[in-house]
């Protein structure tokens, strides 16, 4: 198409610096590399054996002697020879070995055997104009290369190879054509332009959904044989993968994958009366050419005759029209149907097919007439034939051609690059726009394969890609801070992972979908399946599944955190809270040979421990509930609990100790500076008797209340449980002091019998 | 040595405490014998001669003498204790290389660490660090970002629905909408953030995985500062002199569009299976804001351009650790955590 040798690398690259990048590249024919095409020179019965030959032949450098069991060689003819030491499709190696007695070099071959047909009669006849010895793929013409590309879905021009070769004649600066059709003859007609309806080969067309289908074009073709396809049309529609049917539906493959126009041919014997593209009526059903029936609804653009639907529009046709070895009359249809109605339908029919990949991307449809021609020729060339009557092209609202005007100082804007008027011109004309001057501006017309292009940005896009983004500048330049402050909540995430990793938990992140978590969980509409149904409510159920992962790999000591996103259900939006859990299970610290086995494990208090690491960051109290904490923020309100976790667990495994919490970033207040005390502290113990239901907190409480501003701290440093207590021993080390002066013992000793006297009052606290 | 004076024999005595400090065992018991001994040590000798110094002298010597007596017996003893605790090869000594005493060190998640790092180059670009809801509407998901809904576009996006309209976000892309539509330029902000895709599990895919978007909006932003930013963040993460592509694409909200890729950090560039023997690995979507965009979300599309980039640190993680399977960054084994301290 373009005229020149072209390396399939080079395309790649060029290909992807356009914006249409190969996923793979792959050679054709490179398993048949080892062999070559020879001539057989002689051919004699073999002294042993009646079926087999002898034969001497020629490979271009040396003359051997090859048995051969095939009825059809003959002296004289050239066929595709396997040296010993080839190896063919199948992994199947060719020796040296004796045949009934006499030594055979090398196997001249069947076409079955070189992957490349079912035919196993013979060997493969070659009539090619080569010397011997030359690669058979190469001679055959077998030798290609497949590119495979990721076509983005804003270019449906480059879904075909015509689109192809054009964006890579506009980046070599060559022009394109379209390669000849072996046989054919060019078709010259222009389809009759109607408003509604138009006859062709006897049939009457009726466009009675032009907002379906803007333009629909038909032509009539008498007198086909249908049968297979000659070999160039089946190798060619093989390469990119597509199966050859017949001549007839191979030459529309052909046209759509060429020129990314979509054709369907119909029987034309079998359409009863007229061809009618309407809405489909409510109840009918179609079996399409896949051998399903689909119920229609009227959303769907059909084409029907004059009793039923015949195909559903721009999607597949119906088997009751089909192409068969039968057919003689063929109507072809050429189209263009409206990219949201075709998306609409395949949806509904949820059936997507090359035809509806392309349509709803958008076709051509100024493109139309020329591909019907060509596709009649070819069609003729493959299958026989002759046109009847002139074609029909029904358009009710030709479009308008679309014109943008460009500003040539606008690009300059917004690609920090100035471009030349002549030189914007050049790379658009490359790619078929057309561009005329106007004022300070350009007026660019967009050719009908573009609906992508729109806005005077479509155009700057066009000349930085033809320009190459790779050739503008990387200059770094000043910058204006933003006007957006950082989300301070992002820096309080930040101070939780450095804490909790210090205190030696792995940040976990596990999956926020999975089943059911109550009746506050807001499930999904669409799931992937009932295990990710739901958005979870809380962290602490992954938590807790990865625990018992770890444990089904015998990992004893786990020690995780995570924070992030839960969700609950309301009357609205769902909420969408920031949580946090930490769980801990097992060595409280690595085990170190100074305490032997004893090492210990997490209990309630390295919870605890945890638990007010969080409450640092993050601010709120506790409460106990039973056996566990419930956190609670500075209103009051509950945010979170703690305590020991339920899980699978193997015999081994030591308790879990968890918590969660949602949090929220609190203002941040700068201390103020307090003196630091210059007089000694005095220390006093206290030993004190709690009666059952009286907490260490209360005490603590009134410890600070009561001894007032003199208290520097109060800690507990041992607790002590005994039947001959009237409850439990609980003992605390009161430091205090005095910013004013030096206290005396006499100092301390009041403050600690106001104390005393006070829990005793209060809480019935006694000293032991 | 009779000519020396009491004092003067003192302080001779006293220089030999030095000594003991380098002392072995030998060395320490012959000073022993020398300073103390009971026939020829000196200071016994002085001690046993103080009767012939005058009375005024006798008392001050003797206690000198005594004191010195004391700091010799005190040091000696002190130093035999030290050589003892030298000789490991007694067995009484200690091993000091048995391990230490550790504590448990945490990780944090290797994506949460990919987050934070290209987040901070970012920031030295002046890009501020902003999050969004997970739970949005198809509206600041879609419309807004020039994503129509019957569009093919869309497709790219397979979306989780919680009611019509509401969606668990497929992209970060809304908080452009949002902060466009709350802020004035200059915006230069990155998000983070946790995303959506009807995609089951697989090696490569997950159905939630981890997205980092940007947005740079004013008065006078190119493409030519677009690549120099892209450029600025490729090199400052990955290697100085990696090579960067920008290759033409398609993305609904930014007008040029391009992906861009980095020469392969794997093969550095010559070709292998995780390039797909392209020599290059594809790391981010990006490109000029879409006017469209703007417009939609209440800027002026004559007045502002910027650029806008989205990358995934799932991905970027596996690059870089060599993980073979996403799915390993969501099963939180502890011998898999482990492994990415800082």
């Amino acid at each position: 198409m373009l005229g020149q040798p072209l390396d399939a690398g080079d395309v790649a690259h060029r290909l992807a610096l356009l914006g249409a990048p190969a996923d793979s590249i792959d050679p054709v024919g490179a398993d048949l590399d080892d062999i070559i095409v020879a001539e057989v020179e002689a051919v004699e019965k073999h002294p042993d054996a009646d079926r087999l030959f002898l034969c001497k032949v020629n490979t271009g450098s040396e003359v051997l002697d090859v048995v051969c069991g095939a009825p059809n060689v003959k002296a004289g003819c050239r066929y595709p020879y396997a040296p010993v030491g080839a190896v063919l499709p199948g992994d199947f190696k060719i020796k040296k070995r004796k045949i009934r007695g006499v030594e055979s070099l090398g196997m001249l071959c069947s076409a079955s055997e070189l992957g490349l047909g079912t035919d196993s009669e013979g060997i493969m006849e070659l009539d090619v104009d080569c010397a011997n010895g030359e690669r058979f793929s190469e001679a055959v013409g077998l030798a290609d290369t497949i590119l495979d590309l990721d076509i983005t879905p804003d270019r449906p021009d480059l879904l075909c190879h015509k689109g192809v070769a054009r964006e890579l004649g506009a980046a070599l600066d060559v022009a394109f054509k379209l390669v000849p059709i072996p046989g054919a003859r060019a078709c010259t007609f222009t389809p009759v332009r109607s408003e509604r309806e138009g006859t062709v080969g006897g049939v009457k067309i009726v466009l009675d959904d032009p907002e379906g289908c803007p333009r629909y074009m038909a032509a009539a073709i008498k007198g086909v044989r249908v049968g297979s396809s000659p070999e160039w049309l089946q190798q060619r529609l093989r390469a990119i993968g597509a199966r050859p049917v017949n001549n007839v539906v191979d030459a529309t493959n052909y046209i759509l994958f060429e020129l990314n126009q979509p054709m369907h041919a119909f029987d034309l014997q079998r359409l009863d009366g007229k061809v009618l593209i309407r809405k489909a009526s409510k109840g009918e059903k179609l079996v399409t050419l896949d051998g399903q029936e689909r119920n229609l609804d009227p959303s769907m653009t059909m084409i029907c005759d004059a009793t039923k639907p015949i195909a559903i529009a721009g999607v597949m046709g119906g088997t009751d029209s089909e192409i068969g070895d039968e057919t003689t009359d063929v109507l072809l249809e050429c189209a263009y149907f409206s990219p949201a109605s075709t998306r609409s339908t395949r949806n509904a029919v949820k059936l997507s097919t090359d035809a509806s990949y392309r349509f709803e991307r958008g076709t051509d449809p100024d493109g139309m007439a020329d591909a019907l021609r060509r596709a009649v020729s070819l069609i003729i060339a493959v299958a026989g034939g002759e046109e009847v009557g002139v074609p029909v092209d029904i358009y009710p609202n030709p479009r308008q051609p679309v014109t943008i005007f460009l500003r040539p100082d606008r690009v300059e804007k917004l690609l920090g690059v100035s471009f030349a008027v002549e030189e914007i011109e050049r790379f658009l004309v490359r790619i078929g726009f057309v561009v005329a001057p106007r004022d300070e501006r350009l007026a660019v017309q967009v050719p009908g394969w573009r609906p992508d292009v729109t806005r005077e940005v479509d155009l700057i896009e066009e000349i930085a890609r033809l320009h190459g983004f790779d050739e503008f500048p990387t200059v770094m330049r000043p910058f204006r801070p933003s006007s957006v402050p950082s989300d301070p909540v992002e820096g309080l995430k930040d101070r939780l992972r450095s804490a909790f990793t210090a205190a030696g938990l792995h940040e976990a992140r596990s999956l926020s979908l999975g089943p059911a978590g109550g009746d506050n969980a807001q499930p999904v509409l669409n799931p992937l399946s009932s295990e990710e149904a739901f958005l979870r409510t809380g962290i602490m159920d992954g938590l807790l599944r990865s625990v018992e992962r770890n444990w089904a790999v015998r990992e004893r000591n786990v020690r995780l955190f995570e924070i992030g996103a839960v969700f609950e259900k309301t009357d609205g939006m769902p909420s969408e809270t920031l949580s946090l859990a930490a769980l801990v299970t097992g060595h409280s610290r690595p085990a170190h040979w100074s305490s032997g086995t004893g090492t210990q494990d997490y209990d309630l208090w390295d919870l605890k421990m945890l638990l007010e690491t969080a409450l640092d960051l993050v601010g709120g109290t506790l409460r106990q509930d039973g056996n566990e904490w419930v956190v609670l923020d500075e209103s009051g309100a509950p945010i979170g609990r703690a305590g020991r976790q339920q899980a699978d667990a193997p015999a081994w495994a030591a308790p879990v100790y968890g918590f969660e919490m949602r949090v929220s970033q609190r203002p941040h207040v700068h201390v103020h500076y307090a003196p630091v005390p210059k007089n000694p502290p005095v220390e006093r113990d206290l030993a004190l008797v709690l009666p059952a239901g009286v907490s260490a907190a209360e005490v603590e409480e009134v410890i600070r209340k009561s001894t007032g501003s003199l208290l520097e701290s109060v800690v507990i440093f041992d607790e002590y449980r005994a039947d001959d207590l009237a409850g439990r021993s609980v003992a605390w080390r009161i430091v205090l002091r005095s910013p004013k002066k030096t206290l005396r013992d006499k100092d301390a000793d009041q403050a600690m019998s106001r104390t005393v006297k006070t829990l005793r009052e209060t809480l019935g606290v006694e000293l032991r | 040595m009779s000519d020396l004076t009491a004092h003067e024999r003192l302080a001779e005595i006293e220089g030999a405490l030095k000594t003991i400090a380098s002392a072995d065992p030998t060395g320490l018991a012959e000073l022993r014998n020398q300073i103390l001994g009971r026939k020829a040590g000196k200071l016994t000798h002085l001690l046993r001669s103080l009767g012939g110094l005058p009375p005024e002298d006798r008392r001050e010597i003797g206690a000198a003498a005594n004191r010195l007596k004391t700091r010799f017996e005190e040091a000696i003893e002190a130093r035999l204790e030290e050589t003892r605790t030298e000789s490991s090869d007694g067995g009484h000594g200690e091993d000091l290389s048995m391990p230490a005493r550790a504590l448990w060190r945490g990780n944090r998640h290797p994506v949460t660490v990919v987050v934070d790092e290209i987040c901070e180059i970012f920031r030295e670009l002046g890009f501020t660090r902003v999050v969004g809801p997970e739970v949005e509407t198809d509206e600041y998901n879609f419309t807004k970002l020039n994503i129509p809904l019957d569009h093919p576009a869309a497709d790219m996006h397979d979306t989780f629905y919680l009611s019509p309209g509401v969606l668990l976000r497929t992209h970060t892309s809304p908080m452009q909408a949002h902060t466009m539509e709350n802020h004035e330029p200059p915006i230069r902000i990155v998000v983070p953030g946790q995303v959506y895709r009807r995609d089951p599990f697989d090696p490569s895919h997950s159905p939630v995985f981890e997205q980092i978007e940007g947005l740079a909006v004013d008065e006078d932003i190119t493409f030519v500062d677009f690549k120099a930013g892209i450029d600025y963040f490729v090199k400052a993460f990955f290697k100085k002199d990696t090579r960067v592509r920008f290759r033409p694409s398609y993305f609904p909200f930014t007008e040029p569009s391009a992906e861009v890729d980095i020469g392969c950090p794997i093969c550095d560039g010559s070709g292998c299976s995780t390039c797909k023997q392209t020599g290059f690995m594809e790391i981010m979507g990006a490109g000029m804001v879409h006017p469209a965009v703007f417009e939609r979300c209440g800027v002026d599309s004559e007045k502002y351009t910027g650029y806008a980039y989205g990358m995934g640190p799932h991905r970027i993680t596996m690059i870089r650790h060599g993980i073979p399977d996403i799915r390993m960054l969501f099963e939180n084994d502890m011998r898999f955590l482990g492994q990415f301290a800082e």
